[in-house]
């Protein structure tokens, strides 16, 4: 009796998020990572908190200001004005919005659809496999910008038809991702089990399978906040995406161009947030891949 | 091997019909019509509109009007533009030497950094170097193109004066052209400065195009040579005395580049998204600019042929490094 008290009972295991934490914790580039990406999260939440003007408000007597540093510059305009007397910082500040918005908008978009298409293809097999994986071979065909500006192209330019074509473009990378773990989890025998135990085709599909492909997929929808960010920029810039007087980071670059000589900080700015916010979202991406992923687990 | 080559071949015809599928319903999902969008005439009268309507096919089924323009596709006819009333192909072979040697330039860039550094990163693991070679490709992998070119610009063009801001060379220079490729040209040309002329147009523009495919590389080797360099048969070369150079050079190298000769390949659709936005940047005059400019002017005839060819030629590409991938790799070839 004794002797089995001394024994400690084996210590149960750590709880499925504190195990992850313990795993990302160790990657100093994730961590900074995702610090960044809060901060930004926090910046667009509380965007007309922080922002010291309207990101629309035209100081007609202070265009083109140098940041506060610089000579000429003023303590009102912390990062100088643009070409028309609009605050710099408070157009980045607000710019955060938007980018985080065609972020989720995009991401869940084609999360949802793709997810859909990959769990139809990888359960049905098949005819439908091959008509819907076939499909997205040809998206995949395509470079992303290109097929993203035909898209837009057909659509036309806009804010809201660049969310979609971005959506569109992403589409074939969860489907893929979703097929492949599908096909693995469907060998497995507790989907048999519960197919015995009288589960219908939904719910295997969405309550048995579906969870345990998730890790992959969190992934590839971090990663696909950066690679949104990037092409809605890029379209932005094209003139494809937001047109002004949105606070678009792209669109704010190109409006900016013919001042590149006389006022860089119109040119470098908008550049610098858009490479740190898809830097954030790319080293969380990487931390989520080393700590989910279970090959990598040492 | 030939069967190999077949296999791998029959593969891409069902794509390619699915892109010309893609480009065909294109015209059709414009919002709007589609007479208008292809004649790029507003407000015609009725009896040219019926006449157009019959010309352009459009009065036939939809099925009937996309074997006839596949007919037409296969033939190597990609209708005319509505600009310039031209051969869509026609300009698209045009302007296609220009964005083949920029991308070749930026691609050669890549991988002339990104190879010695990935391999002296895996061979350094954990040291300094190895982070500053990761943190800097993981900033380039993260770095909009378009504004990397403009510092660019600022910096070496604006502000040292070093290079020129846009073109492929000095408007003074006048140069028969015989392949395509301006550094070839300026060469053949035989005229003092002109060589030099063409280079320095071409340097910014291939660097920001190279740079996210040279962190690509660097990343690919990288893991590709640890990968390598933890395999019995790297530790039997050590063991057996030879030097470190040989096998890393010899036996680790080989077999490391063969998952980055794959990344080089898909890389390929990168420079030519890539090529979009440096080419409006600089004023390069190849087929990235060429699409642009077609959107903004509703020019559809040659964003369809545009997209079409551009598909084309990356799934040709692909196939290339698929099938060499095949050669490299006699696994791949006696597996599939």
């Amino acid at each position: 009796m004794s002797q089995a008290a001394t024994v400690a009972a084996p210590a149960a295991p750590p709880h499925p998020l504190r195990e992850f934490w313990i795993h990302f914790r160790q990657n100093r580039g994730a961590v900074i990572g995702l610090a960044a990406v809060v901060v930004i999260a926090l910046l667009a939440l509380c965007a007309n908190l922080i922002a010291p003007h309207s990101p629309i408000a035209q100081f007609r007597d202070a265009t083109l200001v140098p940041p506060a540093w610089q000579a000429g510059g003023s303590a009102r305009f912390l990062l100088g004005t643009d070409p028309v007397g609009r605050d710099m910082l408070s157009r980045l500040i607000h710019g955060t919005r938007l980018s985080l918005l065609i972020g989720l908008v995009s991401v869940s978009l084609s999360l949802v659809l793709g997810v859909t298409l990959g769990l139809i293809a990888g359960y049905f097999r098949g005819v439908t496999e091959i008509a819907i994986m076939r499909l997205m071979d040809v998206m995949l065909a395509l470079p992303s910008l290109l097929l993203a500006v035909a898209i837009v192209a057909v659509l036309g330019p806009g804010l809201v038809n660049a969310m979609y074509a971005i959506a569109v473009v992403m589409l074939p990378h969860y489907a893929r991702q979703t097929r492949a773990a599908v096909i693995a989890e469907m060998a497995k025998d507790y989907v048999n089990a519960s197919r015995i135990a009288g589960a219908g085709t939904l719910r295997i599909m969405f309550d048995c399978v579906l969870p345990n492909c998730t890790a992959p997929l969190i992934v590839q929808a971090t990663l696909g906040f950066s690679s949104a960010i990037l092409d809605a920029a890029a379209l932005g810039f094209l003139g494809l995406g937001a047109q002004p007087p949105t606070p678009e980071w792209g669109s704010m670059l190109a409006s900016a161009l013919e001042f590149i000589q006389s006022a860089w900080w119109v040119v470098t700015f908008p550049g610098l947030a858009i490479l740190l916010s898809v830097l954030a979202f790319n080293l969380t991406g990487d931390g989520l891949r080393d700590a989910l992923d279970p090959k990598l687990k040492r | 091997m030939f069967g190999f080559f077949l296999r791998r071949a029959s593969l891409i015809i069902p794509t390619f019909i699915g892109i010309t599928l893609l480009v065909f319903s294109l015209i059709h999902m414009i919002p709007g019509d589609a007479v208008e969008a292809m004649s790029g005439e507003r407000g015609m009268d009725a009896a040219r509109y019926a006449r157009l309507v019959h010309q352009l096919g459009l009065d036939r089924p939809l099925y009937v009007q996309y074997f006839d323009y596949l007919g037409h596709v296969l033939q190597g006819d990609l209708g005319h533009s509505i600009v310039t009333q031209e051969s869509v192909l026609h300009e698209f072979l045009a302007l296609f030497p220009a964005t083949v040697e920029l991308s070749f330039c930026a691609m050669l860039i890549a991988l002339a950094i990104g190879l010695p550094a990935g391999i002296l990163a895996a061979l350094k693991r954990n040291t300094v170097f190895d982070y500053a070679v990761m943190g800097v490709s993981l900033t380039g992998y993260s770095m909009p193109i378009f504004w990397w070119a403009l510092l660019l610009i600022l910096l070496f063009s604006v502000t040292l004066g070093w290079t020129p801001v846009s073109g492929r060379i000095d408007i003074l220079f006048d140069l028969p052209p015989v392949t395509g490729f301006m550094l070839i040209d300026s060469l053949l040309s035989g005229e003092p400065g002109a060589f030099r002329s063409a280079l320095s147009h071409l340097i910014l523009p291939a660097i920001a195009l190279g740079t996210i495919p040279l962190a690509v590389v660097a990343r690919m080797t990288r893991s590709a040579m640890l990968e390598v360099l933890r395999e019995d048969y790297v530790r039997t070369a050590r063991a057996k005395g030879l030097s470190r150079f040989r096998v890393v050079g010899i036996h680790a190298l080989r077999n490391a580049l063969i998952p980055v000769v794959t990344v080089i390949g898909l890389q390929v659709g990168t420079l030519l998204a890539g090529a979009i936005l440096t080419e409006t940047i600089f004023s390069w005059p190849g087929i990235g600019k060429w699409l642009v400019e077609a959107i903004h002017r509703r020019d559809y005839p040659v964003v369809q042929g545009g997209i079409l060819l551009s598909a084309t030629i990356i799934i040709v590409v692909n196939l290339a490094v698929d099938l060499l991938y095949g050669v490299i790799n006699p696994r791949i070839r006696h597996s599939s």
